[in-house]
């Protein structure tokens, strides 16, 4: 047993680490998601020179990293400073899936990717399918040489940016069967491809997205025809890694908050801290979120495993991310009281990131839900 | 022991279902169901709506202009209006500061404000909390100082709700440096277009500005706008804070609240079946539900013994604690109910006329689960609420 990160990972997080504290501070954060874009294309470079892009690809793809434990890494530092770059979307699911689905034609978009000069963004969830990953009624249809898209993709994450989007889409079987899911690259500008973008509560952006009638060469297929499902199903197996480590580091940073207010903030004549009432209740949240990072140890470990194992794993941490965050989040605001509230304050979107990776890939009862069929399979 | 309401009760209720049937505008109801904000100019007209009725001021003597109903009344109307989704009343002059003005200050400024609320001629605001003043509000220390005629009064008062759309605050502020806190306070009336008075909005973490810091540079405040005697003020503010509690527990917002939970759950689709049949979700609705039932009759038993006088003490605590955390709890259901389409900043839906992104009923619901942290907070925060029962009924 060993508990400690690789050297390698170690200077990897001490230098991100360093840099988001420096750069991205609360000031600068909030200005990046008031603007248009959403995010800050200047850090987005900046962190891929420092190779925090290629952390999430295997040397194969042209990275250095791209386990478990690389990715929790990264984002348990992207949550600390409550990042809003879309390294989940262009990175782990993007990229990913054009590394594992991409023929030879293809895959050297990780390469642009890496470098932090291609942006992705996967079209995989529809108005009805809410968390089901099976779930997909956009059609793709053969058309001589073409292959035609029509249907709706919700809550796009980083459409707006992306050259590409990923697009889901049947080519065969039921609405919810798993065989028949191919994925689709769609240059961005596309006919027939439709964004209609708006900001997201915790920041960054997203798009509805309408396919009419979208005309495509056979040569944007990625991998076999029908067979992606078990590709995306790995690739949000990897997202709910980086989703649970990024809330993790988001609620370091609400614990440390809150136990620096509680030392400073007087009311009659004394730190609140001091009241034992208080006391105990930030003692909670250390034991919580000592629970919050066995976790996403557990999972990260077994990103690499037996789909069965690791899926069991998934959906553990992620449903005790889901309780601790919320506990964390609540319990932050509550013993800070109104300046938790107030936007200029750091806590108020490091709060809302930890509370909105609940609706990314599973809440909690949903990953619960997915522990107990697991279990019991 | 009758669970019922009397016949009395009953047609009262049926009158108040009648009139807001009849005279609820729908685009306003539309509007609060749809989680959205209302405008100044849409709270004045249902204002002036409830003023035509004689209903605006349930708790005020018939001698001023109120409709004297008892708790059982006013916990009727009020329950009535949460569920037919009618606005809140802004509640700074009608029940905030009149029942102080009726107790404890002069007939000069009973005759002047009170019809002037009642017209909606003056919109209040309160000015207790302060940056070093929260929970230990007794330790505010904005200043009045006497200069002949006026009082000067410099500091800042903050969390001032609605601040941005007042013409008059009520502020609690220090006229004695050196006795007891609580005995240095007076209860001034402030007419916000004085020299001196800075408004600014405090942007909250969904987006909303709805409260305010206002800012005090000697400020001149007429003497005759002290209620009541110079440094009673905090005897005022408690009563202030006793008084009109029965609507605390909020069931009224809970029961809409819950319903449309169950609407969105039946809407949403998980695993091919609706989320209202998924076992997890329905019990967490269940268990909610099964709370608010009790509370409910909690509120009641409490409720009915304030309509025969006994004023509520430390069961307001108790109400204020469990009722906020049912409605949280409910604005947390109603987020997860919205799955991924809870991430949309649509504030245009807070805002706006645009249509949401999502189904309608996604819109509003995180922005409402972060802005509802609030209720545990504001009012006397839950741990301050704590305290006074455990002192109440350690009996230490």
């Amino acid at each position: 047993m060993n508990f400690d990160l690789t050297e390698e990972r170690q200077m990897m997080q001490d230098t991100l680490r360093r840099f988001l504290a420096d750069r991205y501070t609360t000031s600068v954060r909030n200005e990046i998601i008031s603007s248009d874009s959403g995010f800050s294309s200047k850090i987005w470079s900046e962190l891929a020179d420092l190779g925090i892009v290629g952390a999430l690809f295997t040397e194969d793809h042209g990275g250095f990293g791209g386990a478990g434990f690389d990715i929790s890494t990264v984002f348990e530092e992207m949550g600390r400073a409550g990042v809003v770059e879309p390294f989940l979307d262009t990175g782990i699911l993007g990229g990913g899936l054009i590394a594992s689905l991409g023929d030879d034609k293809q895959k050297p978009l990780v390469e642009d990717v890496i470098a932090g000069t291609l942006h992705l963004a996967l079209a995989h969830g529809e108005p009805a399918s809410r968390y089901d990953l099976n779930r997909v009624d956009t059609t793709a249809k053969t058309d001589g040489d073409d292959i035609v898209l029509n249907g709706r993709k919700a809550v796009v994450m980083n459409a707006e940016a992306a050259g590409y989007l990923l697009v889901s889409a049947r080519e065969s079987g039921a609405s919810d069967d798993t065989n028949g899911i191919s994925l689709f690259l769609v240059p961005a500008g596309t006919a027939g491809l439709t964004l209609q973008g708006y900001p997201l509560l915790s920041g960054g952006r997203a798009a509805e997205v309408t396919l009419d009638d979208v005309r495509l060469p056979t040569s944007a297929r990625l991998g076999a025809a029908g067979d992606a499902f078990a590709a995306i199903e790995t690739q949000v197996a990897a997202a709910n890694v980086a989703l649970s480590a990024e809330a993790m580091g988001a609620m370091e940073t609400a614990t440390e908050l809150t136990r620096e207010y509680l030392m400073t903030r007087k009311q009659f004549g004394r730190p609140i801290g001091t009241f034992q009432a208080l006391a105990h209740r930030f003692s909670d949240l250390l034991i919580e979120l000592e629970q919050a990072r066995s976790a996403v140890i557990n999972a990260a470990g077994h990103l690499e495993g037996d789909a069965h194992v690791r899926d069991l794993h998934i959906a553990a941490t992620r449903n005790l991310i889901g309780r601790v965050g919320r506990l964390v989040a609540e319990e932050a605001i509550q013993m800070h009281g109104g300046i938790a509230m107030t936007q200029e304050y750091e806590l108020a979107h490091i709060a809302k990131r930890i509370i909105m990776t609940d609706h990314r890939f599973g809440d909690t009862d949903y990953h619960l839900e997915r522990f107990i069929d697991l279990s019991a399979a | 022991m009758d669970l019922s309401f009397s016949a009395e009760e009953l047609a009262f209720r049926d009158e108040v279902k009648a009139f807001l049937t009849n005279k609820l505008p729908k685009d306003m109801s539309d509007k609060i169901r749809a989680g959205q904000e209302m405008s100044k100019e849409g709270q004045e007209q249902w204002h002036a709506i409830l003023n035509a009725q004689g209903w605006l001021a349930p708790n005020w003597p018939a001698q001023y202009g109120g409709a004297e109903w008892n708790a059982i009344q006013r916990h009727i109307f009020e329950e009535e209006c949460a569920f037919a989704n009618a606005p809140r009343i802004v509640p700074f002059g009608l029940s905030m500061l009149a029942p102080v003005l009726q107790k404890f200050g002069s007939k000069e400024q009973n005759d002047y404000y009170l019809p002037r609320i009642l017209a909606g001629d003056d919109w209040w605001c309160q000015g207790y909390s302060e940056p070093g003043a929260g929970s230990d509000l007794a330790s505010l220390t904005t200043r009045a100082v006497r200069d002949g005629d006026d009082y000067i009064v410099n500091g800042q008062k903050t969390w001032t709700t609605l601040g941005q759309f007042a013409n008059m605050i009520f502020c609690l502020v220090r006229t004695n440096t050196e006795v007891k806190n609580q005995e240095g306070i007076s209860f001034l009336l402030i007419d916000m277009d004085t020299p001196g008075i800075e408004v600014r909005p405090i942007i909250l973490l969904d987006g909303t500005a709805e409260v305010n810091e206002v800012w005090f540079t000697d400020v001149r405040v007429p003497v005759e706008n002290l209620v009541g005697e110079e440094n009673k003020g905090w005897t005022y503010a408690k009563y202030l804070l006793t008084h009109e509690r029965t609507n605390i527990a909020g069931v009224g917002s809970s029961r809409a609240g819950l319903a449309a939970v169950k609407r969105a759950a039946r809407a949403e689709v998980s695993g091919g079946r609706s989320l209202m049949s998924n076992a997890l979700f329905a019990a967490r609705v269940a268990q909610v539900e099964i709370d608010l039932m009790a509370m409910s009759t909690t509120n009641l038993r409490i409720v009915s013994k304030a309509a025969v006088g006994q004023a509520p003490g430390v069961e307001a605590s108790m109400l204020k604690v469990k009722g906020t955390i049912i409605r949280q709890e409910i604005n947390d259901l109603a987020r997860r109910a919205a799955g991924p389409y809870a991430m949309p900043f649509s504030s245009e839906a807070v805002e706006g006329d645009n249509a949401p992104i999502g189904p309608d009923y996604a819109g509003p619901v995180a922005a409402q689960y972060f802005n509802n942290r609030k209720l545990s907070i504001f009012g006397g925060s839950n741990e301050i609420q704590r305290g006074i029962i455990a002192k109440v009924k350690m009996g230490g």
